[in-house]
């Protein structure tokens, strides 16, 4: 099986690497059209803001690429909201793969912003991503920026409110909280998307 | 429900892990690839690897060992000592390091503190405060606290540089209080509890665990997001999942599953 992650200058793409490597494959790393093209699966890693990370993409002409693709892809983290229509962040049009809007986490008495640490996930539909998944199993949460509950979420989290903690539409999938940095949870949600 | 982190610090020197006492003495706990994977599979939730000696002596941290954690290693860890620049920084978060802290270089240059957070996001950025409190009561920054010798008080009073370096861009707080430091009488209260109300960034508290009790009160009375420590984990006084299991029993979040499986 080939996996490519999409070279989109995330600073966490030796982490997913790292991870990916841990369940014994071996994804390379590229921003080739081809490569990506032929993969049988394609992970969209990304550490960093909605508006660099779009032009990014704009920049090595992949959105067009990305937003073609029919095989298994997943984001991960900003990767995820890259996917979404809108970004709140910058004010930011995104890949659109996915039907939601981006918006930021509001400040309040006992909610710092960045939601940062470990949060329990709760799936909300059933997909064979997330095979396994237990109500309340725990994942790594870093992020400002979040995707409402919508009709596209698979698995929600709480702060301050629920949120979309993993999302998919059609062939199209993400993850907001950090599979590569969640244990034996993450290895398990990454394991069930190589599998798709 | 976002669980309070628990984290253990690796000092890390010639690429060994060190432990002294006020920051003195230093003597070798084990390998860091070794300490790491004991700490992840005992449930910490995060690591912290602090290179002693980098800033101090001027340079920057070794990245071969961060990129040998970082394959083997499934939860977060940030990676502290002598990041100076966007390019250092780059350097270690590229090696695999999920966040970088700073604390000298930005009381030095408190620019990079913007400069890290619009290269990389606040998510990756850690600011690290050494406090102490002076004789007029006032807690104060201390800097170069890796080497007793180079060690400077400073004028800036320990909130105030708080509430600067969040506006410049720092996602979470570690802050140290150095009179309690290694002596396990407890986290300061008192000064977390300030530094609470003024840090809307997670805080991280540091400096002075001793017993389960004084985690138990760094969570529930001064309300910090994660509780940092270092002695008492490396010398086995205090095991991690005994630690979770009774800050459990004590109403606090914890998330207990890779110790005990689904709880």
């Amino acid at each position: 099986m080939s996996v490519v992650l999409v070279d989109a200058g995330g600073t966490n793409i030796g982490s997913v690497r790292y991870a990916l490597q841990r369940l014994g494959v071996d994804a390379s790393l590229t921003a080739d059209v081809a490569q990506i093209r032929a993969a049988d699966k394609v992970i969209l890693p990304g550490v960093g803001a909605a508006g660099p990370g779009m032009a990014r993409l704009r920049e090595l002409k992949l959105a067009d690429v990305i937003r073609s693709l029919t095989q298994p892809v997943l984001g991960v983290c900003l990767g995820m909201q890259l996917l979404c229509a809108h970004s709140a962040e910058g004010s930011t049009d995104c890949l659109g793969v996915i039907p939601a809007d981006v918006s930021r986490f509001e400040e309040a008495p006992g909610l710092c912003v960045p939601h940062m640490g470990w949060n329990r996930l709760s799936p909300v539909a059933t997909h064979p991503i997330l095979k396994n998944m237990e109500d309340g199993d725990w994942a790594y949460f870093v992020h400002s920026y979040a995707v409402p509950l919508g009709s596209y979420t698979l698995a929600s989290a709480d702060y301050g409110g629920g949120f979309s903690a993993v999302i998919a539409s059609g062939n199209f999938h993400g993850m907001q909280f950090h599979p590569e940095r969640s244990a034996s949870v993450g290895a398990k949600l990454l394991k069930n998307f190589l599998e798709l | 429900m976002l669980s309070r982190r628990i984290i253990p610090c690796l000092d890390v020197r010639d690429g060994k892990v060190v432990k002294g006492v006020r920051f003195r003495d230093h003597v070798v706990m084990g390998e860091i690839v070794e300490l790491a994977l004991r700490y992840r599979d005992e449930g910490a939730d995060e690591l912290v690897f602090y290179d002693i000696t980098a800033s101090p002596e001027g340079r920057s941290v070794d990245r071969s060992w961060v990129e040998r954690v970082a394959r083997v290693i499934d939860i977060p860890f940030c990676v502290a000592g002598g990041i100076r620049s966007v390019d250092e920084a780059r350097g270690v978060l590229y090696a695999g390091a999920d966040k970088i802290s700073v604390n000298s270089p930005a009381l030095e240059r408190p620019e990079l503190i913007d400069e890290l957070a619009a290269a990389f996001g606040v998510q990756c950025v850690v600011v690290g405060i050494d406090s102490m409190r002076d004789a007029d009561g006032e807690w104060r920054v201390r800097q170069y606290t890796g080497d007793p010798s180079k060690t400077r008080a400073l004028l800036r009073s320990t909130l105030d540089w708080m509430i600067e370096a969040q506006r410049r861009g720092a996602g979470e707080i570690v802050l140290n209080c150095m009179d309690s430091d290694g002596v396990r009488k407890g986290y300061d209260l008192t000064q977390l509890a300030a530094a609470r109300a003024v840090c809307h960034v997670p805080l991280i508290a540091s400096g002075g665990a001793g017993t389960m009790e004084h985690f138990r009160d760094a969570f529930v009375r001064a309300g910090v997001d994660g509780a940092l420590a270092a002695s008492v984990f490396h010398s086995g006084s205090i095991a991690v999942p005994d630690l979770k299991r009774y800050l459990q029993q004590q109403g606090v979040v914890v998330r207990l599953q890779e110790i005990s499986g689904h709880e």
